[in-house]
């Protein structure tokens, strides 16, 4: 019984480790490897390739990449967190519409959508017009390619992934818990952050992780809105990739890139695993 | 004894349904009292009116003779047991009772004396850093009192508590629930669909039905002299003949005609006239059952029966006769050592009899 549950899940391990555990450590161990400048990669191992990426121009385009990403997520789940609870909360005959209302956009193709944004934004686009007719931007202000356009962009594209997992969180929390605060003397927004919140932290921590990692690899909204004034990380992995055929450094920036999501988050699931277990252990121990 | 709550023609709609419907009467400071009443009779939804999380349509809702019909729930010093408890899973049981103290930013030398005493009523003193998943039904119970009482409300709202609880603990816990009560001294408003437990721990029940109060008094005024066929029967069983006062016998008794029956004397303590339509109740345990014919006496009903079902119990048995189209329903209690006599079997021809001050007449309406 043990070992035929266990065989069901071959056939998603073998996919996954043939086309996403080597490849990616493919691209881990190009980053350790000399690169010519005809877009070859030589025998041996190098560490130069890593030092590169610690060169100043780098510098500028990762914290940018790091501040737009960041304001992102921050943006995100300061909507998404009162979306969820709204729609969670909703009269069931609502809850659908307003469920399909967060999903349709991804009915039509991301890039459709992406240069939909780029021609609101646009000097002559209809955004931009509205905006300089109510004297709220003036005529010679850009609107399009800079760090504003790619954030706007983003938060734009990321928020359905902010706004599901907290609502399916949010689906499943005890609404009488609210009460209970409020029965308690607390006030509605006391509620919501001593009991709301923490019986949705999962959820939120989910959100998280499903904007800022997208986010912080994000490549083609920078390419479309971003100029080269909203570069970011994945524009230059691309470009190394594709037009500087240079793939050590490529993959040196990648490697980069998974350290800053990866070291964080694991840390905080160490953190996190060892918290839950001290309690379980105190509760068994006074059984 | 001062009024503790009052309800002034509180009526509360949810759409076409009057769940509350006009509904007035006062709870005394202090008392255990009951809403009792089948589930959709508005009981629940008063019960949130007091607690603040409905507003009333019409009518207002006095606490200790403030109107309170506008304040917010936060706000209401009244506090409530939930149905399924609402423990915070997040926070163990210490923090849970110690909730409402924090909110208030009690210091915190206070919350911990009274988070102690409060474990100490509760008897859990040792368990307080458990998570709420970790307790069993009736210590979640003890904490959600536990939890609401720390506020020291001036009203104890409990929703059901002890629904989700099996029958043994239940009625541990009725026992637990009249020694806080006892101990604390404040009123306790009891919503409950379960007439022993209303009978069992209330100084006097309210019974609703359709977002009304039907009857208020205490466990004997309802189960004795029940104001209508609703309250006999929701209270207890009980067997209702349907008759009609066919002579006076004297100012305190007369004779009713009841179809399939020879007549019928009764305590007449309505004054009814000739010719008034009236229901008999006649709890079963008030009718007595024998194989011979009793000896007539003054006041004393007897009729001959059949006996139709037989359910023995152990201290008492079930009986079913059937008299020229009723079925009655009689309760024996068994004082005796049963073995040495010959038992009343199915099919016995058998007689009843009851007083005739035993059976109560409910108007016909």
């Amino acid at each position: 019984m043990k070992f035929k549950e266990t065989a069901l899940t071959f056939p998603s391990f073998g996919w996954l480790f043939l086309f996403f555990v080597i490849p990616t450590l493919m691209v881990f161990a190009f980053a350790f490897k000399p690169y010519d400048d005809f877009g070859g990669i030589e025998p041996g191992w190098t560490l130069n390739t890593l030092y590169e990426v610690l060169n100043p121009d780098f510098a500028v385009i990762l914290w940018r990449t790091l501040w737009l990403s960041g304001i992102t997520t921050a943006v995100c789940l300061a909507i998404g967190l009162p979306m969820a609870y709204v729609i969670a909360r909703a009269h069931p005959r609502y809850k659908q519409s307003l469920l399909l209302l967060v999903v349709i956009p991804f009915w039509s193709s991301f890039l459709v959508r992406i240069f939909a944004w780029k021609a609101l934004l646009h000097p002559e686009g209809f955004l931009k017009q509205a905006l300089v007719a109510l004297h709220i931007v003036q005529a010679e202000t850009t609107l399009l390619y800079n760090a504003w356009a790619v954030l706007v962009v983003m938060i734009y594209t990321y928020l359905p992934f902010a706004i599901l997992p907290i609502y399916s969180a949010a689906a499943k929390f005890n609404f009488q818990l609210l009460e209970a605060a409020y029965d308690l003397g607390a006030s509605r927004w006391e509620a919501f952050v001593k009991v709301f919140m923490p019986g949705i932290q999962k959820g939120v921590f989910t959100a998280l992780l499903m904007v800022f990692i997208p986010a912080i690899g994000a490549y083609v909204i920078p390419d479309v809105v971003g100029g080269t004034n909203g570069e970011m990380i994945g524009n230059k992995i691309a470009q190394f990739t594709f037009t500087e055929r240079n793939l050590p450094l490529a993959s040196s920036l990648s490697l980069f890139l998974a350290a800053i999501v990866l070291i964080p988050m694991s840390t905080i699931m160490i953190l996190s695993g060892s918290g839950t277990s001290r309690l379980e252990a105190t509760g068994v121990s006074k059984e | 004894m001062a009024k503790s709550l009052e309800f002034e023609g509180v009526s509360k709609p949810y759409g076409p349904v009057q769940a509350v419907n006009n509904v007035s009467f006062s709870v005394e400071r202090g008392e255990f009292f009951s809403l009792l009443g089948p589930s959709g009779c508005g009981k629940t939804t008063l019960l949130r009116l007091v607690a603040g999380f409905e507003k009333p349509e019409k009518g207002r809702i006095l606490l200790d003779g403030h109107d309170i019909t506008q304040i917010p729930p936060n706000k209401r010093s009244v506090n409530t047991v939930f149905q399924n408890y609402a423990l915070f899973p997040h926070l163990n049981l210490w923090d849970n009772i110690a909730f409402g103290l924090r909110i208030a930013h009690r210091p915190e030398d206070e919350v911990r004396q009274e988070v102690q005493r409060m474990l100490k009523l509760i008897q859990m003193e040792d368990q307080g850093h458990k998570l709420p998943d970790q307790i069993s039904g009736g210590q979640k119970q003890r904490v959600a009192i536990a939890r609401a009482l720390i506020n020291r409300p001036r009203i104890l709202l409990l929703d059901e508590p002890l629904a989700a609880l099996d029958l043994k603990l239940r009625q541990r816990m009725l026992l637990e629930l009249d020694l806080i009560h006892d101990e604390v001294g404040i009123t306790f408003l009891f919503v409950t669909h379960d007439q022993t437990e209303a009978m069992a721990v209330s100084d006097r029940i309210a019974v609703m039905e359709k977002g009304q109060v039907r009857q208020i008094g205490t466990p004997v005024e309802l189960y004795e002299a029940p104001k209508s066929r609703f309250v006999a029967t929701f209270i207890g069983d009980t067997n209702i003949f349907e008759g009609v006062v066919s002579e006076k016998i004297s100012t305190d008794h007369i004779w009713l005609r009841i179809e399939g029956l020879p007549p019928i004397q009764c305590y007449n303590d309505k004054q009814l006239n000739v010719d008034d339509a009236v229901h008999l109740s006649v709890r079963p345990e008030k009718i007595h059952l024998m194989r011979d014919m009793p000896e007539e006496k003054p006041k004393h009903n007897r009729l001959p029966a059949i006996v139709e079902d037989v359910i023995y119990k152990g201290d008492h048995t079930n009986f079913w006769v059937r008299i020229d189209g009723h079925r009655v329903a009689i309760i024996q209690q068994h004082s005796r050592f049963l073995l040495d006599e010959k038992p009343i079997r199915w099919g016995d021809q058998v007689w009843i009899w009851w007083h005739a001050d035993d059976g109560y007449m409910l108007e016909r309406s």
